[in-house]
């Protein structure tokens, strides 16, 4: 396995008091496969990609767990070694092409540092391969752009540059976090098809971190969905969006506009997103739940398998299959009629 | 870029005019009469009254400043009432020990300030940064003379190690060119009083760079602190560069364009005169001529002197701005 994350917790210690960004949070991630992690903002999906670079920063430490990189543990990894993996095997992508990219240098020197830092290259080398990468997440007239500073391009350029940066080491795996939400719409999907382009063609695996159910049906293999630094349901794409199991992702998916259905108003989950301090003390959803009982208060459900490609952490799990069956039969006989 | 320069060069002429006017009136509603401070107590106000003619102080005030002005339109500011010299002539002789002064304790607080800076927002909350800071702290709280004096007391008189008066030993006579010294002993080649003008520039510059050391040091941690916390330093970490190379590669630069603002504000108010250490140290420069010239009201001396530190004062601003343009790519002046 190329990257296996098995029960990490990140804390960040605020003037409130500890909060578990990260909470226990377990899952794979192979070669040449798309794992999505999706959740809303403040779920944890991006401090857990953070967790897997050791670039939580100062406030935020890793409580317990492992990062197993083709079986080596990153949080045991020296200084030095994560210094080698960052950039060159691992590489990683940001939310804000705007401000990811340094402004008093030019691309051609961001580029080459990012070549040179990792293989044996002249700098003229170094040149010859940025200007390749350049040309290859399809920036036009590559030449002429290696002398421009980022505020000369726009997003949509910018993040590629980021994207030819982050694999000019060729990565083995390549962590995205929410790459495109900073840009117009057409753009994102230029973007998204890019890369989802580019691990085809590079065989790497990728974490693609990101609130867009869109995005995740459209790129991902499998999508793990966050909730309040926990992940509560795991499973293949294609079974996920068909037959969602946790009452979050039902209420996620119920929520997404669909052009065969019409309604008046779209369904939505009651209530907000907890403040990190205040998470209910059970279940993390229990308090916006329909079918939260007095157990989801009181304890926290763990993350069960339901079958051996998904995983779901909900108490009622039975009962919404059940649900599900019975609607469906339903659905079967009004048709019949 | 050279229309920009140009353009800042051509607003230079109100702003000097209009200082002209302001020391002209300050000058004559708020010090001394002249008149009397040169002819001592014991004159009679019929003499006062002689020499203030004389001297065209009965005038009105716009025809003194009118030919005040013809003077200053063409390089003259005017003799000076008590020594009848040349005010410009002065001023000239004396800028040049000034700036050399000024530029020595600059580049001492820049390199200076700008090492506890970085040292202090990289090592933040540890020891190493509280002592920087510390220092910083009694950097902007020592008043000047008192740690000039302190200097003195230690290096010249105790340790004997550094010279603490004047430009140049008494017996060596320097060549006249530039003005600076190290400067012309360097052109002449002669580098036994280029070293007595180097040690006696040690503790001038150290006296007066002491402040500006400490409020550089200050800006620039805040500066490098805030910028290690943008995103492109992620980006810096994410590519697995090391510690050094994000700090100085990736911090560094962006960090110094707030302290290059300051630095040029600093070098502006230094090269207009530091009075207290050209005191302390009997050091031959404007400061100590300006400050003698206000407390005796010698009205062409203060106003040609002021005249000159605003000169001072916005060139070395428009000097800061166009490096900025060097500094951060995105300043584009048109």
């Amino acid at each position: 396995m190329l990257l296996e994350v098995k029960g990490l917790t990140t804390v960040f210690h605020m003037k409130e008091g500890a909060v578990r960004a990260v909470q226990n949070a377990s899952f794979q991630a192979g070669k040449g496969e798309v794992l999505a992690i999706v959740g809303e903002s403040g779920s944890g999906k991006s401090v857990t990609s953070l967790s897997i670079m050791g670039l939580v920063g100062e406030q935020g430490t890793v409580e317990s767990g492992r990062i197993l990189y083709k079986g080596e543990d990153l949080l045991k990894a020296s200084k030095k070694r994560m210094q080698q993996l960052r950039g060159n095997e691992i590489s990683m992508i940001f939310q804000e092409p705007m401000t990811s990219l340094n402004p008093v240098h030019s691309i051609r020197k961001q580029l080459v540092e990012a070549i040179t830092t990792h293989k044996n290259a002249t700098k003229q080398e170094a040149e010859e391969h940025a200007l390749e990468m350049l040309d290859f997440v399809g920036i036009p007239s590559p030449k002429a752009r290696m002398g421009n500073y980022p505020h000369e391009m726009s997003g949509g350029m910018r993040q590629r540059v980021m994207i030819a940066m982050a694999l000019s080491c060729d990565p083995q795996l390549l962590i995205a976090d929410e790459p495109t939400t900073a840009l117009d719409v057409t753009i994102q999907a230029q973007i998204m098809d890019l890369l989802h382009g580019l691990k085809e063609r590079l065989g790497m695996g990728m974490i693609l971190i990101t609130h867009d159910l869109g995005i995740v049906a459209e790129t991902a293999d499998r999508v793990a969905v966050m909730y309040c630094g926990r992940i509560v349901e795991e499973a293949p794409v294609k079974e996920l969006f068909e037959e969602p199991l946790h009452p979050y992702t039902r209420g996620l998916i119920a929520s997404i506009p669909r052009l065969d259905v019409s309604v008046k108003r779209l369904p939505v989950i009651r209530g907000m997103v907890p403040d990190p301090t205040l998470v209910p003390k059970g279940c993390s959803f229990s308090d916006r739940c329909d079918y939260c009982e007095d157990k989801c208060k009181r304890d926290v459900p763990g993350l069960a398998s339901v079958s051996p490609t998904r995983k779901v952490r909900c108490f009622q799990r039975a009962g919404i299959l059940e649900e599900k069956d019975e609607k469906d039969e339903k659905g079967g006989a009004a048709c019949q009629n | 870029m050279r229309k920009y320069i140009t353009k800042r060069l051509i607003m230079l002429v109100p702003v000097l005019l209009g200082v002209s006017i302001i020391v002209f009136a300050v000058m004559r509603a708020f010090t001394a009469d002249p008149a009397a401070s040169i002819l001592g107590q014991h004159a009679t106000s019929a003499q006062i009254a002689e020499l203030r003619n004389k001297l065209g102080l009965n005038d009105p005030i716009y025809v003194q400043y009118w030919n005040y002005f013809k003077g200053m339109i063409r390089g003259d500011l005017g003799t000076s009432l008590f020594t009848q010299t040349k005010v410009t002539d002065e001023l000239l002789g004396r800028f040049p020990a000034t700036a050399e002064l000024a530029i020595s304790a600059i580049i001492f607080a820049s390199i200076f300030g700008v090492l506890v800076g970085v040292i202090s927002a990289v090592k933040k909350n540890t020891a190493l940064d509280y002592a920087g800071m510390f220092g910083a702290l009694i950097g902007v709280s020592i008043p000047i003379f008192w740690l000039g004096i302190m200097l003195i007391i230690l290096f010249g008189v105790i340790l004997g190690w550094l010279p603490v008066s004047g430009r140049l030993d008494i017996l060596m006579t320097p060549p006249k060119i530039t003005g600076f010294l190290l400067i012309d002993t360097l052109i002449t080649g002669n580098i036994d009083m280029f070293f007595d003008a180097l040690a006696h520039l040690v503790l001038p510059t150290v006296a007066l760079g002491m402040y500006s050391t400490a409020i550089i040091a200050r800006m620039t941690r805040s500066s490098v602190l805030e910028t290690l916390q943008q995103d492109y330093i992620r980006t810096a970490w994410a590519k697995g560069l090391a510690e050094k190379a994000v700090v100085i590669r990736h911090a560094l630069r962006n960090a110094l364009i707030p302290v290059a603002t300051v630095i040029g504000l600093q070098l502006g108010s230094l090269l207009g005169g530091a009075v207290l250490t050209e005191t302390v140290f009997a050091w031959p420069g404007i400061g100590k001529y300006t400050v003698d010239a206000i407390t005796k009201s010698d009205y062409p001396v203060v106003q040609g002197a002021v005249l000159l530190v605003a000169f001072i004062f916005v060139t070395v601003n428009l000097v800061v701005d166009v490096l900025y343009a060097f500094l951060d790519p995105r300043i584009k002046y048109s």
